[in-house]
């Protein structure tokens, strides 16, 4: 068992559902997480299997339809549920903990410079002057590569890895110990993609920082990854050390993703998943990938129980 | 032009094609030369500011039931160049042949014809699917438009086309509308439609780019199974070098408006020869966590504007191996080291 002082995010048992015309939609579905501190943690997982309502779910960055938000979130050992959304405002998010949201793009003001936009969360939320804060983000652009007269113009002027580049950059400014980049790189070119990468690899080794990166795109996520969390149907089915789970993943849906990667630099042929995931309104009383599973037993039908030690959690029967 | 749409071109074939069909068995099916597509920038709406050379001096040849991959970056002119060859943009300069006729010649009427020889897969199926149409509409659209007037002939189309894409049982899917189906599920509606008139060329833009990492294999699957069984060609428009080698015989690369370089698949992979291409597969990762280990090399800067691009080799202000006096003064021509294996780089000549 690793430390408590090591651990930078605990989440136990957290649930995200929100309010449908059809009835509650289960996106998060009880979830634990372990992270310590600089780690980078991928959370893969496909389309609509929930792992932008976990982040928005750990950032509270929640909609108005939210039907029930329950759960333990510990940020380096206090306990985030207890505290009310003025309190979560002021002193975790973006203090404590910051987002890139997904087409960062699209994310910045187009009215505004961007540097001053990358020095605004400094002024709301270390209530430092408007020169301090721009001093702090000259630094922030230098750190991720955008050269620093790029501060005085506005979104438009700039390439889409730049952008990025600067959205980095904001998260980056208030100095927060967590970093959740939401599919970063996934409307971007190979090159630019690789630049991003070495961005962030810089980072984490220079400033002493967190990475949660939700993305569905496996390949690129080895470019980051220490620990690798599968996601299916609103729940985690595996966690892992990148450098086991690259080699050996052990869940049945881990397995046949990994195997679904096109590789450029290894011959065997990809395969795909038949079958569709479950719908999160209703989903099905016991193993939610049994139905795609080639490995499927008459346990199954029950829910399965997380077995393995703390480094590597496999949800499945087969690991009983 | 309502007199030619609403003309009855029915099931007669294209009188343009037949005309010349001996020309085509032991040529090419498409024959791109020197294809140069300009925008014109104005100022002020009407005073000329130069223009964007989204496509300059492109040329190639694709055979009969051949797949190839044209990859690179967004802006590199890979979208101009596919709507080109699909008739929504006229070339500037130089000439796109389809099966012996060049399309500058051809009058709308003809033009029409040409494009059902054409399918066209695109990047986003849920944005290219009307969605008041149920699957039964979209996939009689063309028919109808082509002037198919049998229901009978239409009802047997659909069904021969739906069960190739392998969309069973049929008739739980015709009655149902695009926001219905998956994506994986819609992006085979759009494959069907582009099939519907027995197309000899498929252009798919990023057929699978906005679909998950599980159900991007079986659509490139499916869509190498129609190329064999069909005999289609098929242009695969992608920035993903990992998927082009299951699904295709050649790969060519684009960079800055330009092809610079054409190969078949394994000797691209296997011995990159322009600095470019060299980039692109270094960058290209495998799921692998050594990778988070170590930097990856990249070119710097960014790809130039298509407005003023550099003179001699686009590539040059990035490259690791610019050579002055040289790079940045001659145009590269292409050079062929080893069989069927060309590139535009000085370092080969």
């Amino acid at each position: 068992m690793m430390s408590e002082s090591q651990q930078l995010l605990r989440v136990r048992d957290l649930k995200l559902y929100f309010r449908t015309s059809m009835g509650p939609v289960q996106a998060v579905d009880g979830v634990d997480l372990d992270l310590d501190y600089t780690q980078a943690m991928v959370i893969l997982g496909e389309s609509g299997c929930g792992k932008t309502s976990l982040a928005k779910a750990i950032l509270r960055l929640l909609p108005r339809n939210v039907d029930s938000y329950t759960g333990e979130v510990y940020l380096d050992g206090t306990e985030l549920m207890g505290m009310d959304d003025e309190e979560f405002r002021h002193n975790v998010r973006w203090a404590q903990m910051s987002l890139v949201p997904q087409a960062a793009m699209n994310a910045l003001n187009p009215v505004l410079k961007v540097g001053d936009q990358v020095a605004e969360p400094m002024m709301v939320h270390a209530g430092v002057k408007k020169a301090t804060a721009l001093l702090q983000a000259r630094d922030m652009f230098r750190r991720v590569g955008v050269p620093v007269d790029f501060m005085s113009r506005y979104a438009f002027e700039l390439s889409g890895g730049m952008r990025q580049r600067v959205a980095i950059a904001m998260s980056l400014v208030t100095a927060p110990s967590l970093i959740v980049l939401d599919e970063p790189t996934s409307a971007l070119d190979v090159l630019t993609q690789a630049n991003i990468f070495n961005v962030l690899k810089r980072l984490k080794q220079e400033l002493e920082v967190s990475f949660i990166l939700i993305t569905h795109d496996i390949a690129t996520s080895s470019e980051l990854a220490d620990r690798v969390a599968v996601m299916y149907a609103g729940q985690i089915v595996e966690v892992s050390d990148a450098s086991r789970f690259f080699e050996e993943p052990l869940h049945p849906y881990s397995k046949m993703l990994m195997a679904s990667v096109p590789r450029l630099r290894a011959t065997q042929e990809p395969e795909f998943i038949t079958g569709q995931p479950p719908s999160l309104l209703n989903p099905p009383m016991g193993c939610r990938f049994a139905d795609r599973c080639p490995s499927r037993f008459d346990k199954c039908s029950e829910e399965p129980p997380t077995a393995g030690q703390h480094r590597v959690q496999v949800k499945c029967w087969l690991y009983e | 032009m309502s007199a030619i749409i609403n003309e009855n071109v029915g099931e007669e074939k294209l009188p343009a094609m037949e005309t010349t069909p001996d020309t085509s068995k032991n040529g090419a099916l498409l024959s791109i030369r020197d294809l140069r597509v300009w925008f014109e920038l104005r100022k002020w709406g009407f005073g000329h500011a130069g223009y964007v050379r989204a496509v300059d001096g492109v040329s190639f040849d694709l055979g009969f039931g051949e797949a190839i991959g044209v990859v690179g970056e967004s802006g590199c002119g890979k979208t101009t160049l596919m709507k080109t060859i699909l008739g929504l943009y006229q070339p500037t300069k130089g000439d796109v042949i389809f099966d012996g006729t060049n399309l500058a010649e051809l009058v709308p009427r003809q033009m029409r014809a040409y494009r059902s020889n054409v399918g066209y897969v695109q990047q986003d199926p849920y944005g290219a699917l009307p969605p008041f149409m149920n699957v039964q509409r979209i996939l009689e659209e063309p028919m109808i438009v082509n002037g198919v007037k049998s229901k009978e002939a239409r009802d047997q189309r659909l069904r021969t086309v739906m069960s190739e894409v392998k969309m069973t049982p049929i008739d739980d899917f015709v009655s149902k509308f695009p926001h219905m189906l998956s994506g994986g599920q819609q992006q085979r509606v759009v494959i069907a439609r582009s099939m519907m008139l027995e197309p000899k060329l498929i252009v798919a833009d990023e057929p699978v780019s906005m679909l998950d990492a599980s159900v991007r294999v079986e659509i490139l699957r499916l869509l190498r199974g129609l190329q064999t069984s069909h005999n289609l060609a098929v242009i695969y428009i992608t920035h993903d070098l990992s998927t082009v080698r299951y699904f295709s015989e050649r790969i060519f690369v684009m960079y800055a408006a330009r092809i610079v370089e054409k190969a078949p698949v394994d000797d691209l992979l296997r011995n990159p020869l322009h600095p470019y291409t060299h980039a692109l597969l270094a960058a290209t990762s495998d799921p692998d966590y050594r990778n988070a280990l170590t930097f990856k090399e990249v070119p710097p800067g960014e790809p130039p504007s298509l407005i003023d691009p550099p003179p001699g080799c686009r590539f040059h202000p990035r490259c690791p191996h610019f050579m002055e006096g040289l790079c940045d003064v001659k145009e590269p021509p292409e050079f062929e080291p080893e069989p069927k294996h060309l590139a535009a780089c000085w370092l080969l000549r």
